[in-house]
């Protein structure tokens, strides 16, 4: 085929999009929304239409939702917007060029190209540990580990969280509401350490210390023991044995890159993109989980690029990939968000409080509603807001706008902090 | 199946059957009507699902948490003002409006 007949054979192909998940929808929608006509293939392996993840370790596990009220988009809709959703169907090698390509499934089953979008997401980082394999350990990520999950929680008392981030904390705390003996176990010194400042992680230990959670810090697991092939219980450093009828591991994830890597894309801790969602080859665009991104909320002494494991991160870039295959100008510039449910605590992030180098302490953190406010030369740039949605509210609409709140006011909880939002420092810019 | 419409800010109407049980953002959502983005998928923590309910359309009254995060909504909160992830659907047709914008 000449290059000219490869070009016409391409573009009549549409855009395929790998990864059926909250990025891959979003594109695929955003590309109908802004015009597109040509086909649209959604490919992805899981056997489920596309869902959402967040209340599988909230709301899903405790019974009071389905995997069905889950699903993002009706079959209907799908059809009538004429994007082609394919399911179990695992993409295993790709090759193109500028103009196309082919993607082939594990199946054998081809899908040809004019664009390519990845939205591969992540998987969980896994414990090589001696005895991981045994029936009661998991992972949770997908809507199958998480009705694993939910069977197994159903006939335990006792549950192991390995990992204090947020699915584990998320889900230790509606195991302690449904009655189950639940210990958490950390590597590290504190909670939740890359996602907030330690006045935050110090309020999650004695929060779940107070629920009776057992915590337990610079933790470190050696194994997991079992009996006829179930586990028993996980064994520390220290020797000492933590007894488990279930143990979830939750330490992470790493972002899946295998197809990236096939071509040629640069890598760095996900596939690198560019403020458009443009991977390093110029054509293939890349979002939500698996992308890494220039950090939309730059400021000097700032990280410089960052992988945003989030449901608004996932949307936004979606929309902006989208944007940017069918030739659009499209640049990510809003601000991140991420919240945490565990059980009657609600954790709203706004901004991202890297290079902070002020903190305000808004409310007092035992009463279990307050914030922390994330300064950075006189400029707010994040807050941790637990239990005070209106604190969150006020704090991302300022963001967003380039606003700010005055450090030395930003204290007072007799202020509504919307009334303290104020324009932004001249020196901060924006 | 009671049928909910939606009326954009440039006055377009969306008209969806729903069931029963479902939120009025989900039956939006699910069927890609534009001017509901509800990006926390209706866990009250976006405020991105902001719309104006119409008259002769009837909800329960608001709990604490929304109203507070009414306040939080990209366009102004008025009268009528709900957030559509606390808006379940009986039996009964709804109607309502949605912002020029959520986020």
């Amino acid at each position: 085929m000449t290059d000219t007949a490869a070009s016409a054979r391409h573009a009549s192909l549409g855009t395929l999009i790998i990864g059926n998940c909250q990025a891959g929808v979003q594109l695929a929608c955003s590309l109908r929304e802004l015009g597109d006509t040509d086909p649209i293939v959604l490919v992805g392996e899981e056997p489920h239409a596309p869902y959402q993840r967040p209340p599988l370790s909230k709301a899903f596990l405790k019974g009071e939702i389905t995997a069905d009220s889950l699903t993002f988009r009706t079959h209907d809709f799908y059809r009538e917007h004429n994007i082609e959703l394919v399911t179990r169907e695992r993409i295993v090698s790709i090759s193109r060029d500028g103009s196309g390509g082919t993607a082939v499934a594990e199946s054998g089953r081809r899908f040809d190209f004019a664009r390519l979008a990845l939205t591969t997401g992540a998987v969980p980082r896994q414990i090589p540990f001696d005895g991981s394999e045994l029936e009661g350990v998991g992972y949770l990520r997908t809507a199958t580990d998480a009705t694993q999950l939910e069977q197994a929680l159903g006939s335990a008392r006792k549950l192991v969280v390995v990992g204090g981030g947020f699915i584990g904390l998320e889900v230790a705390a509606g195991a302690r509401v449904a009655g189950l003996t639940v210990t958490v176990l950390e590597a590290a010194p504190r909670l939740v350490g890359r996602a907030v400042s330690e006045q935050t992680s110090e309020f999650y230990l004695q929060a779940h210390r107070r629920r009776g959670t057992r915590v337990v810090l610079n933790a470190q697991v050696v194994r997991f023991l079992g009996e006829h092939d179930r586990v028993t219980g996980v064994e520390l450093g220290d020797g000492t044995v933590v007894p488990a009828d279930v143990v979830l591991i939750g330490v992470g994830v790493i972002p899946r890159t295998e197809l990236a890597e096939q071509l040629g894309l640069a890598i760095d801790n996900g596939i690198v993109v560019d403020g458009s969602a443009l991977c390093s080859d110029g054509f293939t665009v890349a979002a939500g989980d698996c992308a890494n991104l220039p950090n939309p909320s730059i400021t000097p002494g700032g990280v410089a690029r960052l992988r945003l494991e989030s449901v608004q991160n996932a949307i936004e870039q979606g929309k902006v990939a989208a944007a940017t295959l069918l030739g659009l100008p499209a640049e990510y510039s809003t601000v991140p968000w991420f919240w945490s449910d565990q059980a009657d605590l609600k954790l709203q992030i706004a901004g991202l409080s890297g290079g902070h180098d002020q903190i305000v302490l808004r409310g007092e953190p035992d009463s279990e509603k307050f914030s922390v406010l994330y300064y950075r030369a006189g400029q707010l740039i994040a807050a941790d807001c637990i239990n005070k949605p209106l604190d969150f509210i006020a704090v991302r609409g300022a963001l967003n706008h380039g606003q700010n709140v005055p450090a030395d006011l930003a204290g007072d909880v007799t202020i509504p902090l919307k009334k303290l939002v104020s324009a932004a420092p001249a020196l901060a810019g924006k | 199946m009671p049928s909910v419409t939606y009326i954009s800010a440039t006055g377009r109407e969306t008209a969806v059957a729903g069931f029963a049980g479902d939120s009025v953002m989900e039956t939006a959502v699910r069927n890609g009507v534009p001017g509901i983005v509800a990006e926390c998928g209706g866990s009250l923590s976006c405020a991105t699902c902001h719309v104006f309910v119409c008259a002769g359309s009837v909800f329960p009254a608001m709990e604490d948490l929304e109203d507070d995060m009414l306040d939080g909504t990209a366009i102004d909160r008025e009268e009528n003002s709900r957030l559509s992830c606390q808006l379940k659907l009986g039996d009964a047709d709804i109607r309502v409006a949605t912002p020029e914008t959520q986020v």
